[in-house]
């Protein structure tokens, strides 16, 4: 099977900082991968780099096995692949609907969309309604609702549903609960699970070694701007993992 | 519609309890509240002060009154809703009144290209704005401070001091301080001008994707940006249309002062922002209305005329507009503060 993201020996510098020293990356369709790691380990580089945030000062990246050069968050958007970033890149002021389709707003058929360029509110809004109750993420739908309003879980919810929504391949979630309480954070874990069972792939960034070892397929393990190796749920357990992570145990 | 039981509770919108937040919820939903409620409350108290507050003679002169502030005002909500702020919004309606004048007067050229040729000046003066902005990363602050000087001294430059008359240029140029009437009362085109402007503007604003990516700009760049806005192409174009608009500003300006002056319109920097603040727009960006700035037009220009006609001194007109522009930012903090 063709990975559905790949990337080969891809290295990013910030000036004298080597973030990433060649790592190998890859993702197969409908399936939940973990990407753990220490602070600094390059985690956060390594997605910036597959969500076409950064450009990789070297090393290659492959969409279905098809090389691939991202210029923006917007590129690998036409790949299929959404992101959701830890900040959630939601706009506190503007509701729900608006938000879920920021950047991609869809015009009115005809004369009013042609020449007036007025949007389909009501569409996105009805649109957005469907998506959220879907993924049981809100049962009270007010669209016109400000995102500022929301809780932290729900506001989570909105950026998911969003990656979900337009995501045809590849969801990248970046440490999707760590702003969420435990009632929250199981919320998120069925969210992932329910997309990847919808046939995306999903690529997860977590500290929180219970949760990853409840979710993912499997795990890369990013050291020292490199990948450790990569391990499953079944064969290694969350000591094991720690360990690597750590450089206690070398792999 | 199929909802696991498991997820309920949690995704329901928590009811607010205290009536402090739930109004600040319905003021963060709908920020033309206040305005309206303050525009409200002073045209009561001053009909009910003065006899003559409400003929149909003072109402025109108050919307005329307001005519040039509302309209570059418009301009401005544009600028602060993407969190920025214009200081130079007075001095570029001078410059291109002046440009405007001067063209038609001096090269005797129509009064139609002479109108033309200064909304590109406008836009182009705005274009500068976003470009040092949006090029060179300079807060806008910074930047419009500089520009505000710089097309004062053009518009010196210019006119060399002096003042073109109304009566010398082409009828056109002067057809915004004209009126027509309707009903009792006459209302100059300017105040129409302002009013199919307020429309569009916020047509744009609510209904296109550029009015929420303008929006999203001001809430958050970051996020903005990481949606796939093109966020510098946005700002550009915020300034760009501003500058036209401040060139429209500045046709009412010729039509109300009768004149394209160097000395004209001092004030109209500080006044635009009061009017846009009032207004129930956030200095902060991504929240506001461009119908809630020519309501906080209309009320500065109430309070000024309303405090004149039961003959209080001046000074306190100015007192009162200070006191409004505290009052709306305190509430702006305090609503901002809440839904958080």
């Amino acid at each position: 099977m063709t990975p559905v993201l790949e990337a080969r020996n891809i290295t990013k510098s910030y000036g004298h900082v080597r973030a990433l020293q060649g790592v190998d990356f890859d993702v197969m369709p409908g399936e939940i991968v973990a990407i753990i790691g220490d602070n600094g380990a390059g985690k956060s580089t390594l997605i910036k780099c597959l969500s076409g945030a950064e450009t990789p000062d070297s090393g290659e990246i492959l969409v279905d096995g098809e090389r691939v050069q991202f210029t923006g968050p917007d590129s690998s958007r036409q790949y299929g692949i959404e992101t959701v970033y830890q900040t959630l890149a939601v706009s506190p002021s503007l509701d729900i609907a608006s938000n879920l389709f920021l950047g991609r707003e869809r015009r009115k058929k005809g004369i009013l969309g042609t020449v007036f360029r007025m949007l389909d509110s009501k569409g996105m809004r009805e649109d957005a309604s469907r998506q959220l109750n879907e993924l049981g993420i809100l049962t009270v739908q007010n669209m016109k609702q400000p995102v500022d309003t929301l809780s932290g879980g729900q506001r989570q919810g909105v950026a998911v549903a969003r990656a979900a929504a337009f995501g045809s391949k590849l969801a990248i979630l970046d440490e999707p609960t760590a702003a969420l309480g435990v009632k929250e954070s199981g919320k998120v874990l069925d969210l992932i699970r329910q997309i990847r069972d919808r046939g995306m792939a999903v690529v997860l960034i977590s500290h929180n070694m219970p949760q990853v070892f409840e979710v993912a397929d499997r795990i890369h393990i990013q050291r020292l701007g490199r990948r450790a190796t990569v391990v499953t749920p079944q064969t290694h357990s969350a000591n094991d993992a720690v360990a690597i992570m750590t450089g206690a145990v070398q792999v | 519609m199929k909802v696991p039981a498991k997820l309920e509770g949690t995704a329901t919108i928590e009811p607010t309890t205290n009536l402090a937040s739930r109004v600040r919820n319905v003021l963060y939903a709908y920020p033309v509240i206040g305005p309206v409620v303050v525009m409200l409350v002073a045209t009561l108290v001053f009909s009910l002060l003065s006899d003559r507050f409400l003929s149909p003679d003072n109402l025109s002169l108050v919307t005329q009154q307001v005519m040039v502030i509302g309209i570059v005002g418009i301009g401005q909500t544009l600028i602060i809703l993407t969190a920025g702020i214009d200081l130079s919004v007075g001095y570029i309606a001078v410059f291109v009144s002046i440009v405007m004048a001067n063209i038609a007067v001096s090269a005797g050229t129509p009064g139609i290209v002479a109108l033309l040729l200064a909304l590109v000046v406008g836009t182009a003066c705005g274009l500068l704005n976003g470009a040092l902005v949006v090029g060179l990363r300079l807060p806008p602050f910074i930047v419009t401070l500089g520009t505000m000087s710089i097309f004062l001294a053009l518009s010196l430059y210019i006119s060399g001091g002096a003042a073109i008359r109304g009566a010398d240029m082409p009828d056109l140029l002067t057809w915004t301080g004209s009126a027509f009437q309707l009903g009792n009362t006459r209302v100059a085109y300017g105040v129409v001008v302002m009013v199919v402007l307020v429309v569009l503007v916020s047509y744009a604003l609510q209904r296109t994707a550029w009015g929420r990516h303008v929006y999203a700009v001001g809430d958050d760049i970051v996020a903005a940006r990481l949606s796939g806005i093109r966020t510098r192409r946005v700002l550009l174009s915020v300034y760009a249309v501003a500058g036209l608009l401040y060139a429209v500003g500045a046709w009412a300006l010729i039509g109300r002062a009768g004149a394209a002056s160097p000395q004209a319109a001092a004030t109209l920097n500080l006044d635009s922002i009061s009017a846009v603040v009032i207004g129930g727009t956030s200095l902060f960006g991504g929240r506001g209305l461009v119908v809630g700035t020519l309501l906080g037009a209309l009320i500065v220009g109430i309070f000024r005329n309303g405090l004149a006609l039961i003959g209080v001194q001046v000074l306190w007109q100015e007192f009162a507009v200070g006191a409004l522009i505290i009052a709306a930012v305190a509430l702006d903090q305090w609503i901002r503060k809440g839904s958080r």
